[in-house]
């Protein structure tokens, strides 16, 4: 099925047209989702790390994302009694959430956030990047659609850098396996150049992603990177990069954010704009979806702005230079999967974090840890030590969950953040600067 | 041909065993100028690469249950496994630092990790994630997997400081064929007569493998199977089980010697599995690295870290073991927090479930003290199992 693009007009662009463009986005895509068994369009589940969006539009397929439908759950504070369906189910209670909310939604019946069923998948296109429970998730789920499994590795960038090795082995999977069996079940051919078309669209939406993630080196940052910097992402990241809906999207919030910026504000809250900016932090790890507003709050109650975070990299390491390039299409698709944040190792995610602190003069580092996810957290307090070390500036410590409510203790993350915060007060004036 | 009694020789593993100064592998180091020790952690790693360029080979596996982990547990969450962190504590209290080489294969995250954080804490120490195909086609995964296993062989050149030709890789081969197929016959005594190679004993030998160079160690499972063979030991009234999810984490020695206690006959399990991750002899003529790559894509073990491209034959590794060992139910005994057993787990199960097999789960830790439930539940499973069978 070919999406017929509605582009909103420039003239529509109000103070919150991004917001308004991202909803309208999300609902037309999730209506294309559920209305997929009457319309006759064909449906590859796959992840937001490694995501092949451009090349999953080649074959008319639409693009739907557990992970993004489990964010879905947490923040409809569903995602509860989804973990505890499959726990009853027999799932363990130690193992990742997200996996958990959505075999629970499953079980339940699927309906996703416009209230219709989601569809079952016409084929799991299994992108085995950056995060092991991949491989787990996605037998799980075949054991259940019976459909197609397409696997795509993607090799670890253990030593900093990709080798001739890496990509030769992705591009080889791409033509060999991946490539045929979407075109077996898509019934479409492969056309190189619809690829190529997408990637210049998706590089062109990258660029002003990253001009609107940079700005959070301004003072104030005219955008918070980690709680705003989620809906940032969103269409990137998801089923839309690649589109114009994207570009037109990232054309808005980078006039939305430029006006912040000429005015001198800081960023948007559900509460409001942010008043003053007393703290500057950069992010690690992902946030707690079951209780976003209330975690957000705590920050800007406090007159805390998250400058950059590298969560906002999971779907792709952009500010580091990476564009899809439609010049080499498949090896640019190889790249990009490679490059995504927890494919990287942890002596890069340390040297990321030290270059975040220093370039967005941030006041230091919190770590959000996530019990679910290994693939970020192994390895995590070594990388607080580290950052504190390289950069002099003091770190903390939180623990939550994606998407178990149970692990969202919301006393205890005040408590570390009110002291983080002294912290950080009683650094600067033992320096006698303010930032 | 040895004249050790098999206790003696479990006796001297089992001091192995307990030994995590590992003074096997730091005497064989010593014995010679320039020799080097590579050290590995679960699941598989060619060995056969390092014999080739003259190191030892030294499997670690966590610290189990007698260490004291005093600085580990400052670089892990308490949702996180215990191997990790015992694993840190053996690197950070110097009890590996005569190890020249850390390999960390891609099992799952938090090794991946751990290969980072190594990295950082030991920058004098040559440290490799060593990553493996998931998919099993000749071109694409073997093309990749000989690039790797080439990638270690040029590391591995540079530590000894020499070539590692061909031929010495295929004497290795040969010298690991030779061990596989010892540890395959001590498998074959314990599903035959469980009795005579209990699985506590069978683990130590199999352990002391990751210690001492591969020649001695096929001696020594040699010499365990010929003692216990001959040795007449008391028939229980034991049901045979599969042990299986203790492929990264090892289970404490009393776990496996509480299931026995508690009427089992641990007739096949995943311990260890590097022992016997190869299945059947790898070539030795040809190319030496192509070989492994090909048994490695085609003949080897399934385990939780691994992709199975083949829905119908998920799990069906262990319907098969079921049937050759002649068992009568499945323990599912999984590591807390580890996601590839415990996310695995269900899938299996439901394979379990169809072809009507029985089945218990539980967790465990490397440092688990507690048997007192374990004993009970896997004891409650044989009265059920011999009922069943009665009925
Ligand atoms: S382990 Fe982490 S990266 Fe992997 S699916 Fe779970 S939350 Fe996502
Ligand atoms: S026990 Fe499981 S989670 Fe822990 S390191 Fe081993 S495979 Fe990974």
């Amino acid at each position: 099925m070919n999406t017929k693009i509605l582009k909103a007009q420039p003239a529509d662009v109000l103070k919150d047209a991004s917001m308004i463009k991202q909803k309208e986005m999300m609902a037309k895509h999730y209506d294309r989702l559920t209305n997929a068994p009457t319309s006759g369009a064909k449906v590859a589940s796959t992840f937001v790390p490694g995501n092949l969006n451009e090349l999953i539009m080649c074959f008319d397929l639409v693009n739907n994302l557990p992970e993004v439908n489990a964010i879905q759950s947490g923040l409809r504070k569903q995602s509860g009694a989804y973990i505890m369906e499959a726990e009853r189910a027999g799932h363990s209670e130690d193992v990742c959430t997200y996996v958990k909310s959505d075999i629970g939604m499953m079980l339940k019946g699927n309906i996703g956030p416009n209230g219709k069923k989601l569809p079952n998948p016409d084929v799991l296109l299994l992108s085995y990047t950056g995060c092991f429970t991949f491989l787990k998730w996605f037998e799980l789920l075949r054991e259940q659609y019976k459909c197609p499994t397409i696997f795509l590795q993607t090799p670890y960038m253990a030593d900093g850098k990709v080798t001739p090795n890496m990509i030769q082995y992705m591009v080889k999977q791409l033509k060999d396996t991946v490539i045929p069996t979407l075109e077996e079940v898509s019934g479409v051919k492969f056309d190189i150049d619809r690829l190529r078309e997408y990637l210049k669209k998706s590089a062109q939406a990258e660029d002003d992603l990253v001009y609107i993630l940079q700005t959070g080196k301004n003072k104030p940052s005219p955008i918070d990177a980690y709680f705003g910097g989620i809906y940032y992402i969103g269409p990137i990241f998801g089923a839309f990069r690649g589109t114009d809906d994207a570009i037109d999207y990232y054309r808005f919030l980078r006039e939305e954010v430029d006006e912040r910026l000429a005015k001198g504000l800081g960023p948007v809250t559900p509460d409001g704009p942010m008043a003053e900016e007393k703290y500057r932090l950069v992010v690690e790890g992902p946030p707690n979806y079951t209780s976003f507003r209330q975690f957000w709050k705590m920050f800007y109650d406090e007159g805390a702005t998250v400058v950059a975070s590298s969560y906002t990299k999971v779907g792709g390491t952009y500010d580091y230079g990476f564009r899809h390039d439609p010049d080499k299409p498949l090896e640019s698709l190889a790249e990009y999967c490679l490059g995504v944040y927890t494919n990287r190792s942890l002596p890069m995610r340390i040297d990321m974090l030290t270059d975040y602190i220093k370039e967005y003069e941030a006041d230091g580092l919190l770590i959000n840890s996530i019990k679910s996810c290994n693939s970020f957290s192994a390895g995590q307090l070594l990388i607080m030590r580290e950052v504190e070390k390289r950069t002099g500036k003091p770190a903390a410590f939180i623990e939550t969950d994606l998407v178990d409510p149970r692990y969202f203790s919301a006393a205890n993350v005040k408590n570390r953040l009110e002291s983080y915060f002294q912290m950080v007060e009683q650094k600067r004036s033992g320096k006698g600067v303010a930032a | 041909m040895s004249t050790q009694t098999a206790s003696q020789i479990v006796a001297r593993c089992e001091a192995l065993y307990d030994d995590l100064r590992f003074s096997a592998a730091r005497d064989w180091k010593e014995a010679e100028p320039g020799r080097k020790v590579i050290a590995y952690m679960p699941v598989y790693i060619p060995r056969e690469l390092i014999h080739a360029a003259g190191m030892l080979p030294l499997g670690i596996m966590g610290g189990g249950d007698s260490l004291e982990v005093i600085h580990g547990d400052a670089y892990y969450q308490s949702y996180i496994c215990r191997i990790p962190r015992s694993t840190i504590e053996l690197g950070v209290s110097g009890r590996l630092d005569f190890v020249d080489g850390m390999l960390f294969p891609s099992i799952c995250d938090v090794i991946r990790n751990l290969s980072g954080m190594w990295k950082m804490l030991f920058p004098d120490v040559y440290v490799k994630y060593f990553d493996v195909p998931q998919t099993y086609i000749d071109e694409i995964g073997g093309t990749f997997y000989t690039g790797e296993m080439r990638e270690l062989l040029h590391d591995l050149e540079k530590i000894a400081g020499r070539k590692i030709t061909d031929d010495d890789i295929r004497a290795s081969i040969e010298v690991y064929n030779e061990n596989r197929k010892v540890v395959n016959e001590l498998y074959a005594l314990r599903a035959q007569a469980p009795w005579k190679a209990p699985a506590s004993e069978a683990y130590l030998v199999l352990r002391a493998g990751l210690l001492l160079p591969v020649e001695e160690h096929t001696q020594l499972v040699r010499d365990y199977v010929a003692a216990a063979s001959a040795e007449e030991r008391p028939i229980k009234d034991n049901s045979r089980v599969i042990l299986t999810g203790m492929f990264c984490e090892q289970p404490p020695l009393n776990l496996i010697k509480s299931l026995e206690l508690s009427g089992c006959y641990i007739v096949d399990d995943d311990f260890v599995l590097i022992s016997r991750w190869l299945l059947g002899d790898v070539p030795t003529d040809g190319d030496p690295v192509h070989n492994l790559s090909q048994a490695f894509l085609h003949k080897a073990m399934s385990t939780a870290a691994k992709y199975e491209p083949d829905q119908e034959e998920k799990g069906q590794f262990l319907v098969r073991a079921v049937r050759d060992t002649g068992a009568e139910g499945v323990i599912f005994a999984s590591t807390s927090f580890c996601d590839p057993a415990l996310l695995d787990r269900p899938i299996l199960q439901n394979v379990l479930k169809r072809a009507d097999i029985p089945f218990i789960a539980f967790k465990y830790a490397e440092n688990s003290g507690q048997m007192q439930p374990i004993r009970e539940q896997a004891g409650t499973f044989v009265d059920s199992i011999k009922l069943w069978s009665a009925a």
